[in-house]
């Protein structure tokens, strides 16, 4: 019989595992004409059958599924529909001082896109507030959704 | 729709285990955690591995961060002789969905589901960032709590509700898990005093989020006469039904769960009429509700219309416990095990998955098999 005392704390072995997603994948005509609509500082949605304009653009309506067509430019303003205060920033997210998630209405969009709006503190924040994109410099970007620094709100970039 | 069990045999939950839920198992591999669980779940219907016509788990390599552990976990059940079986990435909810459509043909009697995870191996809040829009959405790096406390800002602003009664589903939630000796938070405090919690992300407090939990469950599922042979009061699944919303957040109303109401109208134990009022519930007498953080019990309560004489999450619910893959199956079993304890005539159970509710499963269960001479 054999007879394996608990383990003390100090004796669990313990070594890093880094997971990785090691694949490359194509982002297609509307994921792809997006991305690269960020890289030159331009913002597109796509236009489904009924007229609305989704934004970030899928290949299909997202809630009927029907295949959506042309790209059009939206604004780089729009309305926060709702947000959250994230006092304690996390690793790799979009700024590394305390900043609100929001989902932005832009102007000529029918869906909100998700990003952050870089505010003083939660006071300085409301549904239904104005928010406008502030862009990396052109040379640093590389189609990507962190192209878009943040917002800031209206008038005040 | 294939969701209701029309014309097909009835099938009942006949045996649940869990293990206790803790906020980490670090001595305890998953088979380790998992197989107390397996011996308990056949020992109260006195069966083993062997009689089952069908095996379906569900977990999330993720979590541990080895591929295919789920094939290791096997170990925990005993994978000779061979076995059917199958398993998903998913809520152990919708591996017994899986069983269920099975078991409603006539080749196998018995199955059995199980489900676990260690949440506390990794850090929760990245891995969920992992399902989400890898393009749009990920690149970001939004926490689960970041995402949720979206949804409950936009639920505050429908003017429905407010962050006190946030604190209220917690503090209920707690005093409830008193009585459940298997879940990890449980107390006495009041609405008031948990209102003086910090903000983990604003509007969301502490208490309004699940606590990180490591645990198994388990449930065996009979078919028809084999059900009533097996168990006193076997738990009759009804019906059951998932509905998945689009991943485009901005393209969903937060503070609604459609798809909540659509499995729960398939499931039956939701009329919605034409859809220009509120749902309205059947009338069950227990409702588990897989509500991670608070606010959603109250999004998933007026989706299923569930009235005051509804006993909701009588466990304790996701607030006292929430083993990712593990808490969705956990309330199919609290559910059922108030039927097949004769406390409850009738029940509902809901698990969800993905962000803000993005994926519902409703799970009716009553003492009786559906009233159509099905059995």
């Amino acid at each position: 019989m054999f007879y394996f005392p608990a383990m003390a704390e100090s004796d669990v072995l313990r070594a890093p595992h880094v997971i990785e997603y090691t694949y490359t994948r194509s982002t297609g005509p509307v994921i792809g004409a997006f991305l690269t609509g960020l890289r030159d500082g331009k913002i597109l949605g796509a236009t489904t059958p009924a007229g609305r304009v989704v934004v970030p653009p899928t290949e299909y309506d997202p809630i009927t599924s029907e295949e959506v067509g042309e790209l059009v430019e939206v604004g780089q303003s729009g309305v926060v529909r709702t947000w959250s205060w994230a006092a304690h920033p996390l690793k790799d997210q979009p700024l590394d001082r305390p900043f609100a998630w929001a989902l932005v209405l832009l102007d000529g969009a029918d869906t909100a896109m998700l990003h952050v709006v870089d505010a003083a503190g939660p006071e300085a924040m409301s549904s239904g507030m104005r928010v406008t994109a502030r862009w990396r410099p052109a040379g640093e970007r590389i189609g990507h959704m962190k192209d878009i620094e943040c917002f800031v709100a209206e008038g005040a970039s | 729709m294939a969701a209701a069990s029309g014309g097909r045999r009835p099938v009942a939950v006949v045996s649940f285990a869990q293990s206790d839920m803790v906020r980490r198992e670090e001595l305890r591999n998953d088979v380790e955690v998992l197989q107390p669980v397996i011996v308990d779940v056949f020992e109260k219907v006195g069966l083993t591995k062997d009689e089952m016509g069908f095996v379906c788990s569900g977990s999330c390599d993720y979590l541990v961060g080895a591929p295919f552990s789920f094939v290791s976990a096997l170990d925990a059940v005993g994978a000779w002789p061979p076995m059917r079986e199958s398993h998903v990435e998913m809520d152990g909810a919708f591996a017994l969905y899986e069983a269920w459509t099975q078991l409603q043909e006539d080749d196998i009697d018995t199955a059995l589901v199980f489900s676990f995870g260690r949440s506390s191996m990794s850090e929760l809040g990245r891995v969920l960032t992992l399902q989400l829009d890898p393009y749009y959405v990920a690149p970001l790096w939004p926490d689960p709590v970041a995402l949720a406390a979206l949804q409950a800002r936009a639920l505050i602003d429908s003017g429905r509700y407010t962050e006190a009664d946030f604190a209220a589903v917690a503090a209920r939630s707690r005093r409830d898990a008193l009585n459940n000796p298997h879940a990890q938070v449980k107390g006495e405090q009041t609405a008031e005093e948990l209102m003086g919690d910090d903000y983990v992300v604003a509007p969301l407090r502490r208490h309004a989020l699940p606590p990180i939990t490591d645990g198994a469950t388990a449930i065996i599922l009979a078919a028809g006469d084999r059900a009533a042979e097996l168990c006193e009061r076997p738990a009759w699944i009804t019906g059951m039904d998932h509905r998945i919303e689009t991943h485009s957040l901005g393209a969903r109303d937060l503070t609604t769960s459609p798809t909540t109401r659509r499995a729960g109208e398939a499931a039956g134990v939701v009329e919605v009429g034409d859809g220009s009022g509120a749902p309205v519930g059947v009338g069950v007498d227990v409702a588990e509700l897989h509500a991670p953080f608070a606010h959603q019990e109250l999004i998933l309560r007026d989706a299923l219309g569930l009235g005051e004489a509804v006993a909701v999450n009588p466990s304790g619910g996701a607030l006292a416990a929430n083993g990712v893959m593990v808490a969705g199956l956990v309330r199919i079993g609290e559910a059922a095990s108030r039927i097949m304890d004769g406390t409850a005539q009738s029940a509902l159970a809901h698990a969800t998955s993905g962000p803000c509710l993005q994926q519902n499963l409703v799970c009716a269960l009553a003492a009786e098999p559906a009233g159509d001479g099905r059995r």
